[in-house]
């Protein structure tokens, strides 16, 4: 009850914040990669990034994660962040459990069975990752998201080269888990019914150096 | 498997039968004695405590100029492989120190530091931490980026991170250049102590080379070869089987 009542008085401190990011430029050497970028996401909204292959998404996502420092601009994030890539990126040397308490030292054994059981891979905890199945090992990398009770957590294309079965269950699982955790979201997709089915805010990465394109907001998008 | 260490087993008793066929061509027991010539010499050394008193020496000197040359070699392997401002720095001593002799390196050690115990180890730490440090850098420049951002965003603890993300992506380098060190230090020990101690294998070595004393040269040679082989099969072996338990799960 204690750790809950911290918890709720945390968030109510939270609850105002709001990721910032206001980017002016980013380049690998001389290329430019990023020109002006700047949008704001408050707790408990998702936003999905929509643009073509080789745009500057996953770059643009490097930098909002803090993973990607050399950047001309201020983005302002919270601590507590969790993150899907497009691969799973386990730690395959270690167990299912410690996948999710090595990365989450707080998270009790129970929990992370808990959590396991949420995403449907309970009783795969003494296994290691590489025993599971592609779209098992896709629920684990979002398990290890969502069990840190992230304040911002960003995904990079997390339902692409899936089968469009398995897709579907990712896409039910992380919208009942956003839905859970309320974290804000901001995720990198291709396929715009991905992004409203998340009730997202769509941005449109543009151009090169690529920006964000100016376009009418439907009724259907606002919050 | 057992297929395996059968081919293994006939190998080896092929090669006994080799030395047999040529001991009694050679029929000169001064150049090239028996197998069975040397089973009495050889309980003979080891019932006054001699053969196992070297044997003790040489495997000190060994393990600890293997843990000295694989906790620098793993230390500066990572930092240059992490680092590539530190990795542009002293990589031109790397080829330096790469490419210089063993006995060289044994020679100067005596010379500068005396034909003390201190020489005798850090020549051979010195022989081997370039190797062990070139086998690291590799393993250190293919770290996953994937999972250094994951642990970064996370916010993993340092120490975290490094037993159990990055040491378990170097195992099979770790488990590599454990290996070859193990190989390369023990040869290096004998030379050491052949040149300028006056204890262990090498030393023995020296001494019935003097005397010219085949058989008790090759008594003092095979029993410390059995030992590293030992070691291999009993330590490294497992450990190796051990890390890589994940791979094959
Ligand atoms: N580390 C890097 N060094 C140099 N160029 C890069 C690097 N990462 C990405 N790029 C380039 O930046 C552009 C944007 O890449 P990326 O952000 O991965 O695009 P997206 O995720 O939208 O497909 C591409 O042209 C890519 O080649
Ligand atoms: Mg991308």
């Amino acid at each position: 009850m204690v750790a809950a009542a911290t918890l709720g008085a945390a968030r109510a401190a939270l609850a105002h914040r709001m990721i910032r990011v206001d980017i002016t430029r980013k380049a690998y050497g001389r290329t430019p990669v990023l020109g002006r970028i700047a949008f704001e996401i408050r707790r408990g909204e998702t936003v999905a990034i929509l643009g073509p292959s080789g745009i500057g998404k996953s770059t643009l996502l490097r930098l909002i994660a803090g993973i990607d420092s050399k950047f001309d601009g201020h983005i302002e994030r919270p601590d507590k962040m969790a993150i899907v890539f497009q691969e799973p990126t386990l730690l395959l040397w270690r167990s299912v459990l410690q996948n999710l308490t090595l990365v989450h030292p707080d998270l009790s054994e129970h929990a992370a069975l808990a959590m396991l059981d949420k995403v449907g891979i309970a009783g795969k905890a003494e296994m290691f990752p590489g025993q599971l199945s592609l779209g098992q090992q896709r629920r684990l990398a979002l398990a290890r998201a969502f069990a840190g009770d992230p304040a911002f957590l960003i995904m990079d294309e997390p339902f692409v080269s899936l089968d469009p079965k398995t897709a579907e269950g990712m896409l039910a699982l992380t919208e009942a888990l956003i839905a859970e955790v309320r974290p804000a979201t901001l995720f990198v997709t291709h396929a715009r019914s991905e992004a409203e089915r998340l009730h997202a805010r769509i941005l449109e990465l543009r151009g090169t150096p690529a920006a964000l394109a100016p376009r009418l907001v439907t009724g259907k998008e606002r919050p | 498997m057992t297929g395996k260490a059968l081919v293994t087993a006939f190998s080896l008793i092929g090669l006994l039968g080799l030395w047999i066929v040529a001991a009694t061509l050679t029929a000169d027991a001064t150049i090239l004695p028996t197998p069975l010539a040397l089973v009495g010499p050889f309980l003979q050394e080891l019932q006054s405590g001699e053969l196992l008193f070297h044997l003790g020496q040489t495997l000190l000197r060994v393990v600890w100029a293997f843990v000295l040359a694989m906790g620098i070699g793993l230390a500066l392997g990572l930092l240059m492989g992490r680092f590539p401002a530190v990795d542009r720095w002293l990589d031109p001593w790397l080829v330096v120190f790469l490419n210089l002799p063993a006995l060289v390196l044994i020679v100067l050690c005596y010379l500068w530091i005396g034909l003390n115990e201190t020489a005798a180890i850090l020549a051979v730490t010195l022989n081997k931490v370039p190797n062990v440090t070139t086998m690291i850098r590799e393993g250190a420049r293919s770290f996953d980026p994937n999972l250094d951002a994951m642990a970064k965003v996370y916010r993993m603890p340092a120490s975290t991170r490094l037993r159990h993300v990055l040491l378990p992506q170097l195992a099979p380098f770790i488990a590599a250049a454990a290996r070859s060190g193990i190989a390369v230090i023990w040869k290096i020990v004998l030379v050491v102590e052949f040149l300028g101690r006056s204890s262990g294998i090498g030393f023995k070595i020296h001494l019935y080379f003097q005397l010219f004393d085949v058989r008790m040269v090759l008594i003092y040679a095979l029993s410390f070869i059995i030992v590293m082989l030992v070691v291999e099969w009993s330590l490294l072996q497992p450990w190796e089987r051990r890390v890589r338990r994940w791979r094959t799960a």
